[in-house]
């Protein structure tokens, strides 16, 4: 009654379920930025295939792959997060060699049990997370600052508890956190049938996840992937997952590390895009100030992003003193910077606000199988520096150049 | 030389012809038409939003030639300047409001950044350029030390500064955009004296200025602009014009059927705020002080004031502190006293605040639409375990879409690559799904076309149609007229009006609008009547000071916002 105005009334939609190209091809250069990632993901692999003769991708070398650079793609997860808010952490490296001291100190000098070991090496994460958290959100010292200030900081202290020495000789059942496999569970023909059965569910995970979406999307009349499409991504996805599943069935079995980097990775990929935590993660990165008057208390939020650094900081820190046996002075040096890498050849964003945690997996895994492949081509290191250098430069400079082209600043 | 038809008697300095200038879905300027004498004063008059700085992008270069259409003769030369610096080569220097001095600087830093002189081997010669820049500095009336720091200056020297840059690069048409609007009395008089002696020195001003007593006083001629067109050119020097002539066309518009009908029924009182002090939040003064307001529920009230009244900062300071410092007021909702300290407590007790620049303060414009819908509110999407439901969340997204007649196609389109008005609509969903109960809108409608425009109204008759108070500041008058109930008017950080609709002509807020205070020459406490808190806190800190005339203006001394807090 009140309102007696003829508002516009709103066009009447007739719901029908819209698609995007049916074309692969224009569906990937539609999306390249995030496509991107998985096509340089590709063919890097080839390349690196080609060029050892096949050596990189046997069983033995992929396995090795993943219980070797476990570690960078546990602090990439961490490292994804802090930048999507728009900071940086260089201190990751001195942390996690801190982390890996106290550990080593515990379970060598003290002969504490594995867990105790592992758990104090977690505390310890998460107490440097809640310092430098302070600084940054508190405080309001620029996460720059403050990690580099960390960097030396928890270097230094890593010398203290290691008394400028390293340390070796953890108990089996600590190594087993990195190194340990999971092997005739269900015995098998020469193979691991558990772990292709563990392949084999995550398919079907990946397939049910797929639909449900699918489905969803349809439902609010959601732009979605014509079928063909979809069927071919789960082909693609499937047939690289069994294969990566028989690789290792065919090698030592299941790394136990790789289930801690799969639990990890699904749960945080739950947290940065269905939690609010998460989601405010993501708001602060785009606009602070929008973020701010939208009611985010973004001072907690850094507060917490940065006690999630040193969380995963610490698991990063076992698993790399538990792969490499023991805690060396000099430990995880530029391992920073590797998972900074990870996070922007995956597409994270410079400016804040942009980034998956899948993607920063990738971009991990990308650094990794280039690594892992000059290591077999026995590269000299000044060269494996100068092609890392590269391969970060071109990626972010893609990732500006995709920004520029699409015009969202 | 080269001056065509021009007669010698009053030579054209600047003549701007059937200026057009568009930006995606808005027409700023529309066929404008300006034309300059030699050596005076022209004032160019407008609302905000009328297209006035938008004529001076482009005669400056901001909008380089080519993305507008029309025509620039200066100096008899068809000009086209494709970037600042050529506009200034040619001799015209433009002031934005907004001055651009880097304050670590020095003076002759300043005055010199760009255009360093310099001596031998091509580095810079400091001691040339500190003796030149005093000599500026006593041209325009300044006895500062050319080493100091402008940060340590007050705003008013520091446009005396901004004169002085300009002074070196040999202007001939100085532009000044909104010179006075944060300057007192004092520096305003003084400014005002250096231009009628430049202009002795023969150079050419424009000014903008919404001070219309300032204009009849400096000014000898004055176009006035209105929805981006030239409404007429008053020849001030021959007298006759009148504050109330260039008000009438400055806002001399029907208002037809812009605006959807509502009826009235306002309910019991929803937000009282009683005696709101705010400090400006880097320099020692007030920019609102002792306001009081009230709105009621089914209630749309308007507050209306001229750039740098202060409105913005009102609005953001109610809305949990989030502009400036809090200097002291009360908040009262539905009778009780309630705190708001940050935006999440404002949030809590019901209160919503949708920002006049959404893209900076309202949007992550690289997300998308759902979840800026939703970033007021995400705890009411996250069920149990703390999870948001993105299906859920799809569903309000889509619902707001429809009611709000968002034009995207589907909920998971980026808001940076929406329309402005479209944008609006997204920025509105937000705050609604917050579900507050009382939303303040502050320029609503600024930016968007005129059917998105009405489309924003029929929203905000909705909400009030359903109880809610709605609060919305707006620059444009009509508007005001056209949605509100009651209009308060803001003038220099204080209420000055709080008018019904039914009294309420475009004419009677602009006077109150341009109220000006009125001096206190004896240094007495301003004490008629109820003394805000702003005053009465304030008067000790300028004992025997006869010849501060504002006292709002004035800077507060470093104890005093505790003892207001």
């Amino acid at each position: 009654m009140s309102t007696q105005a003829t508002a516009p009334a709103p066009a009447s939609q007739a719901p029908q379920p819209k698609t995007g190209s049916a074309n692969p091809l224009v569906a990937l250069t539609a999306n390249l930025r995030q496509s991107g990632i998985y096509i340089a993901f590709v063919l890097v692999v080839a390349l690196f295939a080609i060029l050892t003769d096949g050596q990189s991708l046997a069983a033995r070398n992929v396995s090795t792959i993943v219980t070797q650079y476990a570690y960078v793609l546990v602090l990439a997860i961490g490292m994804l997060i802090v930048i999507v808010a728009g900071h940086i952490d260089l201190s990751v490296g001195s942390v996690l060699a801190v982390v890996g001291a106290v550990a080593a100190r515990l379970a060598i000098t003290y002969e504490q049990p594995w867990w105790v070991a592992a758990l104090a090496g977690l505390a310890v994460g998460i107490v440097i997370g809640a310092w430098q958290g302070f600084w940054v959100a508190y405080v309001g010292v620029p996460a720059f600052i403050v990690t580099l200030a960390g960097m030396l900081l928890f270097r230094g202290l890593d010398y203290l508890v290691l008394e400028n020495i390293s340390l070796s000789g953890f108990p089996q059942s600590y190594q087993d956190l990195a190194t340990g496999y999971l092997n005739g569970l269900m015995g098998g023909y020469g193979y691991d049938a558990f772990t292709l059965l563990i392949g084999a569910v995550a398919v079907a995970g990946f397939v049910a996840q797929q639909l449900r979406t699918r489905r969803a999307r349809i439902k609010y009349q959601q732009v979605v992937e014509a079928l063909p499409v979809l069927l071919l991504k789960i082909v693609v996805v499937g047939a690289v997952v069994m294969w990566f599943a028989w690789q290792l069935a065919t090698a030592r079995g299941l790394p136990i590390v790789l289930i801690t980097l799969a639990f990890l990775i699904m749960a945080y990929v739950v947290i940065t895009k269905s939690t609010v935590f998460g989601r405010q993660v993501y708001a602060i990165g785009g606009n602070l100030s929008a973020a701010m008057l939208s009611g985010v208390n973004v001072r907690k939020v850094n507060f917490w992003i940065f006690v999630n650094m040193g969380f995963l900081a610490g698991v990063a820190g076992v698993i790399f003193s538990a792969y490499t046996n023991g805690a060396q002075p000099a430990a995880g040096t530029g391992a920073e910077l590797d998972a900074i890498a990870a996070a922007f050849i995956g597409g994270a964003a410079v400016t804040g606000g942009v980034g998956t945690i899948v993607g920063a997996m990738v971009g991990g895994l990308l650094v990794a199988v280039i690594n892992n492949g000059m290591i077999i081509l026995s590269l000299g290191q000044e060269w494996q520096f100068i092609i890392r250098g590269l391969v970060l430069l071109l990626a972010v400079a893609f990732d500006v150049y995709n920004k520029r082209r699409s015009g969202t600043r | 030389m080269t001056t065509t038809s021009s007669t010698p008697s009053s030579d054209v300095i600047l003549e701007m012809r059937s200026i057009t200038k568009t930006f995606p879905g808005v027409k700023a300027l529309s066929d404008v038409t300006l034309k300059v004498r030699r050596g005076e004063v022209h004032a160019i008059c407008g609302e905000n939003g009328a297209g006035k700085s938008t004529l001076m992008k482009v005669l400056s270069g901001v909008y380089p030639y080519g993305t507008y259409d029309g025509e620039i003769v200066f100096e008899g030369q068809v000009a086209r300047f494709s970037n600042i610096n050529e506009s200034e080569h040619a001799g015209i220097v433009i002031i934005h409001q907004e001055l651009a001095l880097v304050p670590y600087l020095s003076i002759a830093e300043n005055i010199f950044l760009g255009n360093e002189i310099k001596g031998r081997g091509g580095l810079i010669d400091w001691n040339r350029a500190n003796g030149e820049a005093g000599k500026l500095l006593r041209r325009v009336g300044l006895k500062e030390n050319p080493t100091t720091p402008v940060g340590q200056l007050g705003v008013g020297k520091q446009q005396l500064i901004e004169i002085a840059k300009a002074l070196t690069k040999d202007v001939k048409l100085l532009i000044l955009d909104e010179p006075t609007a944060a300057l007192n009395d004092n520096d305003s008089e003084h400014l005002l004296g250096l231009l009628r002696q430049l202009q002795a020195e023969g150079i050419t001003c424009i000014i903008i200025s919404h001070k219309l007593n300032e204009i009849i006083s400096i000014a000898q001629s004055t176009t006035i602009i209105r929805d981006g067109r030239t409404i007429e050119t008053l020849d001030i020097a021959a007298g006759e014009v009148t504050q109330e002539r260039i008000i009438r066309g400055m806002v001399g518009r029907d208002l037809e059927s812009r605006y959807p009908e509502r009826e009235s029924h306002p309910g019991e009182e929803v937000l009282r705020v009683e005696d709101w002090t705010v400090g400006h939040a880097t320099q020692d003064r007030l920019v609102v002080e002792g306001a009081n307001l009230s709105v009621r529920a089914g209630e749309v009230i308007g507050i209306a004031g001229l750039m740098g009244a202060g409105r913005t900062e009102l609005a953001m300071s109610i809305f949990g502190r989030s502009y400036g410092r809090y200097l002291g007021g009360r908040l009262y909702k539905r009778g009780e006293e309630i705190q708001a300290r940050n935006v999440r407590e404002a949030i809590k007790h019901g209160i919503a605040y949708a920002t006049e620049d959404r893209k900076k303060y309202g949007l992550n414009l690289i997300d998308d639409i759902k979840r800026n819908v939703s970033a007021a509110a995400l705890e009411k999407l996250a069920g149990g375990g703390g999870l948001v439901n993105s299906q859920e969340e799809i569903a309000v997204a889509e619902q707001s879409r429809r009611d709000m007649n968002i034009k995207a196609p589907t909920v998971m389109s980026v808001t940076g690559k929406l329309s402005g008005g479209n944008q609006q609509k997204v920025v509105l969903s937000k705050w609604i799904f917050a579900d507050p109960d009382v939303l303040i809108l502050d320029e609503p409608t600024r930016g968007i076309d005129v059917g998105a425009k009405y489309e924003i109204y029929v929203i905000i008759n909705k909400l009030v149609a359903a109880g809610k108070a709605v609060i919305v500041i707006s620059s444009e008058l009509p508007e005001l007229l056209g949605i509100c109930d009651r209009i308060y008017t803001l003038s220099q950080g204080r209420i000055t009006g709080d008018v019904p609709i039914a009294e309420a002509t475009q004419e009677r807020l602009m006077a109150l609008m341009t109220l000006e205070r009125i001096p206190v020459r004896s240094g007495a406490p301003v004490a008629s009547g109820g003394a805000t808190v702003g005053t009465s806190a304030e008067a000790p800190a300028v004992p025997g000071a006869p010849q501060q005339s504002e006292q709002s203006r004035s800077p507060l001394s470093s104890q005093n916002p505790e003892d207001l807090a």
